[in-house]
């Protein structure tokens, strides 16, 4: 269900942009899905095939960049890889961690005609 | 549409409201008007502005935007145009808060070719670098706009239904409405119930019924605000309706999310549920009233709190014996004496400027 809704998500940000740019059609999306933003890159190619079915996006190719999870150990005092979010620091066992990176969920761009 | 479980939107209902509308729409409208020109033809002709709105909380009724407009035959006046890149014009709907910003620049020229040939090919890249829940940022950021022009100290509570949030309302308000004045909203996904027991404390209350949806969002809020009209320097509340999950991703505009975890809980709540621990900056500990009869350890609550989120404040509280609500009073008091004390820094500072240009007028004026 979460991968359902943002799909459709994508699609409205990437149909707003194809309006304005008076695109007859969309090639390519280019999406940025951090490892820590609970999202399942196949499920949501899965819904996204099924949400863009009739629009302008239609066929469209849709690129997924993995974004590597990080975040600021506080007892470490430094950035450290992180693979769940709320996890411990690899490094101390410490859950005094921030995520910093890996928590995007971002339409990056997009290829029109 | 929520874009954390999928629940639909669309039938969200403000109490008293006559409009029941989807709000995301698109312009395209035209206009005409008239020119004398020199020789005293009259020319009248027809422009059509495409575009899109955001809406905010402004009272910015009338739009103000830049347009190019080319002719249907393709004839170009020579003219001067009596608009000089701003122009006010009015819409068949009244909604006070909108705010026009139109880009509609028709630019063909923009592709690799650098000109448009119908029927040729042009892909392209286009940036868009946005994130997957802008839109619903750029209300809350006009929310939270709005508020702080005010001195408004605004608060979301969120919580799994049952553990007290509203009951804990009315019993704040009881104690803070003598010394400021306070609004609220409630967000349920049916009946007014909770509004109607805010509304028997004597302050303003609005319902907001969610319909299928699960959660309240920046665009709803901004709605109630115009119909709440929350005095300057007050507190306002939103109760967000009754989910750990969804309403972590939507931010309303509000200074602090404030999470209710109730004792007749787990204690792993905020393992389960982390990022609505984590989105949170206060937790309050509810009913621990009935801590003797209940087999769960307040502290590895707290440590399971403070293990998803280090920065939270916690506060422990029985909304219906009064334990511990003093501490959360005093800490909104804080909140509300900062948010007055920003708004007073803002109006200082303007003041300043206005005086500065005003000496600069005057030097003007002087040395002609």
């Amino acid at each position: 269900m979460h991968e359902m809704s943002l799909a459709e998500g994508v699609l409205q940000l990437v149909e707003e942009t194809a309006q304005r740019e008076q695109a007859q059609r969309v090639k390519l999306i280019v999406l940025e899905i951090g490892r820590l933003s609970s999202v399942e890159p196949d499920a949501l190619r899965f819904c996204f095939e099924a949400v863009t079915h009739g629009s302008i996006a239609q066929g469209a190719a849709l690129e997924i960049v993995d974004v590597p999870g990080a975040g600021w150990c506080m007892p470490c005092g430094e950035t450290v890889p992180m693979t769940e979010s709320f996890g411990a620091c690899p490094r101390c066992g410490s859950y005094q961690v921030q995520p910093t990176g890996g928590t995007e969920m971002r339409v990056k761009e997009i290829e029109i005609e | 549409m929520c874009t954390v479980c999928g629940c639909g939107a669309g039938e969200s209902k403000i109490e008293g409201g006559a409009h029941d509308h989807a709000h995301d729409h698109n312009h395209d409208h035209g206009h005409e008007h008239s020119h004398v020109q020199a020789d005293g033809t009259v020319v009248t002709h027809r422009h059509d502005h495409a575009g899109e709105h955001a809406h905010g909380p402004e009272e910015a009724p009338l739009g103000v935007h830049a347009h190019t407009h080319r002719h249907a035959d393709g004839s170009e006046h020579s003219h001067a145009h009596g608009h000089d890149g701003e122009h006010a014009h009015s819409h068949p709907h009244d909604e006070p808060h909108h705010e026009h910003g139109v880009s509609a620049d028709l630019d063909y020229g923009a592709g690799p070719a650098g000109a448009h040939v119908p029927g040729l090919s042009q892909a392209r890249m286009v940036q868009i670098e946005q994130d997957i829940l802008s839109k619903n940022n750029t209300y809350a950021v006009a929310n939270r706009r709005w508020f702080d022009e005010r001195g408004i100290f605004a608060l979301n509570l969120v919580s799994s239904p049952g553990s007290g949030k509203t009951t804990l309302l009315v019993k704040t308000i009881e104690l803070l409405k003598a010394k400021v004045a306070i609004s609220v909203v409630e967000g349920d996904q049916q009946t007014s119930n909770d509004a109607e027991r805010i509304r028997a404390t004597g302050v303003a209350a609005l319902q907001i019924n969610t319909g299928k949806g699960c959660h309240l969002d920046g665009h709803m809020v901004g709605h109630a605000l115009q119909r709440l009209k929350p005095a300057d320097d007050s507190l306002f509340l939103i109760e967000n309706v009754g989910n750990l999950v969804c309403p972590a991703a939507f931010d309303l505009g509000e200074h602090h999310k404030v999470a209710i975890l109730s004792v007749t809980e787990g204690e792993d709540k905020p393992l389960k549920y982390p990022d609505m621990f984590r989105a949170a900056d206060v937790l309050l500990l509810n009913k621990v009233d009935l801590l003797p009869y209940l087999e769960f350890d307040a502290d590895l609550a707290e440590a399971n709190a403070r293990r998803v989120n280090p920065h939270l404040t916690i506060f422990r509280v029985s909304a219906t014996s009064g334990d511990g609500l003093s501490a959360w009073l005093n800490w909104i008091e804080a909140g509300l004496e900062a948010q007055r004390g920003q708004r007073g820094e803002t109006v200082a500072a303007l003041k300043q400027r206005v005086a500065e240009l005003e000496r600069q007028m005057e030097q003007m004026q002087a040395a002609k």
